[in-house]
């Protein structure tokens, strides 16, 4: 079971792991449920406390940075990337690091637009009125 | 890993993968990269278009049912249900990754089990919220909700909303599908003749990547 070398691709067998690789899955586990747990504290404190613009948009920020420490654990232990050869990781992070340009400059080109629209062509906004009966057959109008 | 063993060797020398890999979890790692992309461009499209609006529907308005709790308002309660059901059937799969390379068939068909089922308990859950915005009125180019401000919104939320958890729940679909397979083929020996259980790591790769995409959707439509 130890010994595979698929081929001769392989060089160093991935060894079968000792019994702290259990603990590991568990302790990670548990990080994984607090940090959600977390999330979700803040999440119905936005929902049940009015904050002023900065304190929401903060709290949002923090949710987020708790997301991506959980998408770090996931990749890194339950995915094991963490324990693959360094270059093999970067193939995978560095390319990923597009993102971070990607989301800036698309959700400032959305802000943009949208003060662009409220300054050239402001449309008078229509007014919700609930309709009779929310509950019937969604059916085509 | 032996880190330092790896540092002596000729890695691009030839011959061998210079990753230490097997090839078919190498392409796996490249597919779910490609994967990420389609996700973040949908995921990144919603954002932009959100961000060009004036006002947008709030989540906790929209998403506050609970299956049998009738028209109690429980905002987050099944979304975070959601999430959770998700995550333990990641902590089965790791459990069965686990058993594999220990070469334990029993213990990987066992976990495998429970990773299917929590992958079709998701699924239902799903398709219950699904079913139940449907008949609220919402779908693909109807949105009955109004936005946050109290102005009628456009269809963009809707669309969005199932659109991406539409690709999702294909993917967890998909997912539970290859589980299945990969169940069969340990139950039936396959993995044991051949000395190892990578399939099941490789399979393992794509049902991770399924929960990292939930807990970035669940993170966009439903919580901030």
């Amino acid at each position: 079971m130890e010994h595979q070398t698929f081929g001769g691709e392989v060089t160093i067998p991935h060894h079968a792991p000792t019994d702290d690789s259990k603990k590991r899955i568990w302790k990670t586990t548990l990080i994984l449920s607090i940090i959600t747990i977390i999330e979700l504290g803040i999440g119905y404190l936005l929902y049940a406390t009015d904050f002023s613009n900065g304190l929401d948009l903060a709290l949002k920020g923090v949710v987020i940075i708790l997301s991506l420490s959980k998408a770090f654990y996931i990749v890194s232990i339950f995915m094991h990337l963490g324990d693959e050869i360094r270059n093999l990781i970067m193939t995978i992070i560095v390319p990923l690091m597009l993102f971070i340009w990607f989301i800036i400059a698309f959700l400032a080109d959305g802000v943009s637009w949208k003060n662009l629209r409220n300054e050239y062509n402001p449309k008078e906004p229509v007014k919700y009125e609930q309709q009779a009966t929310p509950e019937h057959e969604g059916g085509l109008k | 890993m032996a880190q330092a063993a790896a540092a002596n060797t000729k890695w691009w020398s030839g011959g061998k993968s210079p990753f230490n890999v097997e090839y078919g979890k190498l392409m796996m790692w490249y597919f779910l990269m490609s994967d990420t992309f389609t996700f973040g461009a949908f995921l990144i499209s919603y954002g932009t278009v959100r961000m060009s609006s004036n006002s947008w529907p709030d989540p906790n308005q929209v998403f506050n049912s609970l299956p049998f709790a009738g028209h109690a308002n429980l905002p987050l309660v099944f979304v975070s249900l959601m999430t959770f059901i998700l995550i333990v059937s990641s902590v089965t799969m790791v459990l069965a990754v686990h058993e594999g390379h220990h070469g334990n068939k029993k213990g990987v068909v066992k976990w495998m089990f429970w990773t299917i089922i929590g992958g079709l308990a998701f699924l239902g859950c799903q398709a219950w919220e699904w079913n139940h915005l449907f008949h609220q009125g919402a779908w693909w180019g109807r949105n009955p909700f109004p936005n946050a401000d109290g102005t009628v919104a456009t269809t963009n939320f809707s669309n969005f909303f199932f659109t991406i958890t539409g690709f999702h729940g294909f993917h967890v679909f998909s997912g539970v599908i290859i589980n299945l397979i990969a169940l069969i083929m340990a139950q039936t020996g396959v993995f044991e003749k051949r000395g190892h259980y990578l399939m099941i790591e490789k399979v393992g790769l794509y049902w991770h990547f399924v929960d990292l995409v939930w807990v970035f959707v669940f993170l966009f439509f439903y919580l901030v």
